[in-house]
């Protein structure tokens, strides 16, 4: 019997042989924190040592509140800043890098064969270049800093087969909404998502980390797609060291295999408040929306912005919307203003934030009143996750965001 | 054993709900996250939970952020255990990390209504109620230490204890 990527990637950590169900203890190479550093360093401080056991391993990126909002957000950063002079954490990237789930990818952190965790629940994003990766809590990033150590459960694998192409006005995204509409929010909880069959080759390094992404949303412990020459050419110049091109052995075991042709799709659309519910975009076309966001880790790559600025060009943005636009990482916000997208974006009328999380989390940069709608590139809609607890989140792609920017009502991108 | 009351609630109640995003990057003492706790799913529960009261709900409870706050915040409520279908996984890690019970009976979950006086034994493995005695699934024994030594915090500063004094024999 063969073995799943996760198997094969968990087992030479752990010195072992292991299959789904076993239970390893692995030192993992890289362990993500982002602005709650802050609440991990006080647990840390409990465990009664005085230094991280493996610096180099730790990766911090202020994301979640960038600039400070306030002087709690500060202090937080202060704090932050100045554990990783004392212990010497080499890899700490300040407020204008970007979202972590980005900037793993894009600084050469995030390689095939890896094990990654992350006190992020998108952690999983790195799956995209074939890792292993999964999302952790903060007293449990505080004790692997101290250890080097964490157990994890190898998880069953849900295969996911995708044929066929996109069709205009279609994208990873609807594609993941789709997913998760159709077999709802808990549908890989604690399994790994491989993303497999003839058409996961055609997808850029952007679409799988959408797609990765959004496994997070599926419940899953990890979601990737087996490293291929797309992945390697993403690598070059940015890996940070040596990775392992590792792949699902063809009779491996896996727990559900489930299959999508990506001819059928239309645009979704996930409607209030649950990320499965999940509707065609002409469902809910015409609902009127107060702000738009267009960004998040899950959809503010240069393929997003470049979408949005195709539906923008030339347009404006309707006067009773608010659109805002958060390039993933300040690579992504660079490149966007070479290709022109920034400037598309910034005629049209949209406002441009710092690389950064916004107001996806409800944490700054705005946040909605009660009564207001806000059709978003995120990940999540649950009630009160943006501000008042009675104001509304649809989740879409990039492209629905921008054709429902023109017309100030959710539209389908389809006809632009 | 504290004796408490039963709070229901249905499928997927996430972490936003269960404590808000707008409070997750602010530091803050436990009895103040158990001011906001479920804050946006039921905003009388924070003022009306006793200690030992049990919270029952249906699948995947937890589900959403990796925030450690949203099972701290029912700690710090006093909530004795979460009882559900199903939870989501980092939700569970941190429950147990932090030492909040959280147990898997469906049928609990099916019996069981809001109100309903409750009781649960753990080293029995079971949740008794006017409605019946209900079993659930026994944690993986993989994580009974961190629960015996009181949180992963203990465990890992027990455990590193033993380390240094190895290192200092060799």
């Amino acid at each position: 019997m063969g073995k799943t990527l996760t198997e094969k990637v968990l087992g030479r950590k752990a010195g072992r042989d292991v299959r789904a169900g076993d239970v390893v203890s692995v030192s993992p190479d890289y362990v993500l924190s982002h602005d709650n550093s802050a609440a991990i360093i006080q647990e840390f401080r409990k465990l009664g040592v005085k230094r991280v056991k493996a610096p180099g391993k730790i990766v911090i990126v202020l994301d979640h509140i960038v600039p400070a909002a306030n002087e709690k957000y500060a202090q937080n950063h202060k704090t932050i800043r100045e554990f990783v002079a004392e212990q010497g954490i080499p890899n700490f990237f300040d407020i204008n890098v970007g979202i972590c789930h980005q900037v793993l990818p894009e600084q050469g952190f995030a390689r095939p064969g890896l094990v990654i965790v992350g006190s992020d629940s998108h952690t999983p994003s790195y799956g995209a270049l074939g890792a292993f990766a999964a999302g952790i809590g903060r007293t449990e990033t505080a004790c692997t800093w101290a250890t080097d150590e964490i157990w994890l459960r190898v998880p069953e694998t849900m295969r996911i087969d995708l044929s066929g192409r996109f069709r205009p006005g279609v994208f990873a995204k609807d594609l993941s909404l789709k997913l998760i509409g159709d077999h709802g929010a808990e549908m890989a909880n604690y399994k790994a998502v491989e993303f497999a069959g003839p058409a996961a080759g055609d997808l850029s390094v952007g679409s799988r980390l959408t797609l990765a992404n959004m496994s997070a949303e599926m419940g899953a412990k990890n979601g990737y797609f087996a490293p291929d020459a797309k992945a390697l050419q993403w690598l070059e110049g940015r890996a940070r060291g040596p990775f392992e091109m590792v792949a699902s052995d063809p009779d491996a075991r896996y727990d559900t295999v489930l299959a999508c042709d990506l001819d059928a799709l239309e645009p979704q659309v996930a409607a209030p408040h649950a990320v499965d519910n999940v509707k065609p975009v002409a469902a809910v076309a015409g609902k009127p929306v107060n702000q738009i966001l267009i960004g998040t880790c899950t959809n503010g790559r240069l393929e997003d912005l470049e979408a949005a600025a195709a539906i923008l060009k030339g347009r404006r943005a309707h006067p009773s919307v608010r659109v805002l636009v958060i390039p993933a990482s300040w690579e992504v916000y660079r490149e966007a203003l070479r290709s022109g997208a920034l400037a598309t974006l910034v005629e049209a009328g949209c406002v441009i934030l710092n690389s950064g999380c916004g107001p996806c989390l409800g944490g700054h940069e705005g946040l909605m009143a009660a009564g207001e709608v806000c059709l978003s590139t995120s990940n999540r809609n649950f009630r009160g996750r943006m501000g008042h607890r009675d104001s509304e989140i649809y989740l879409a792609s990039p492209a629905t965001a921008a054709a429902s920017a023109v017309t100030g009502r959710i539209t389908d991108p389809r006809g632009f | 054993m504290s004796h408490g009351i039963v709070w229901k609630y249905g499928d997927n109640v996430n972490t936003d709900v269960i404590f808000p995003g707008r409070y997750t990057y602010q530091m803050m003492a436990p009895e103040e996250m158990a001011q906001h706790a479920l804050e946006d799913l039921d905003p009388e529960f924070a003022r009306k939970v006793k200690p030992g009261d049990v919270i029952v709900a249906g699948r995947n409870f937890g589900s959403g952020s990796s925030r450690e706050q949203a099972a701290a915040c029912l700690k710090a409520a006093g909530v004795q255990a979460v009882v559900a279908k199903s939870f989501a996984r980092i939700y569970f890690r941190n429950a147990i990390n932090i030492g909040l019970p959280v147990l898997q009976s469906p049928d609990a979950v099916e019996r069981l209504q809001a109100g309903d006086p409750v009781d649960v034994d753990l080293v029995r493995g079971e949740i008794r109620s006017t409605r019946g005695t209900f079993p659930f699934s026994p944690l993986p024994e993989s994580v009974l230490g961190i629960i015996a030594a009181g949180g992963l915090i203990e465990y890992t500063k027990a455990k590193l204890t033993v380390d240094e004094s190895e290192e200092k024999k060799e």
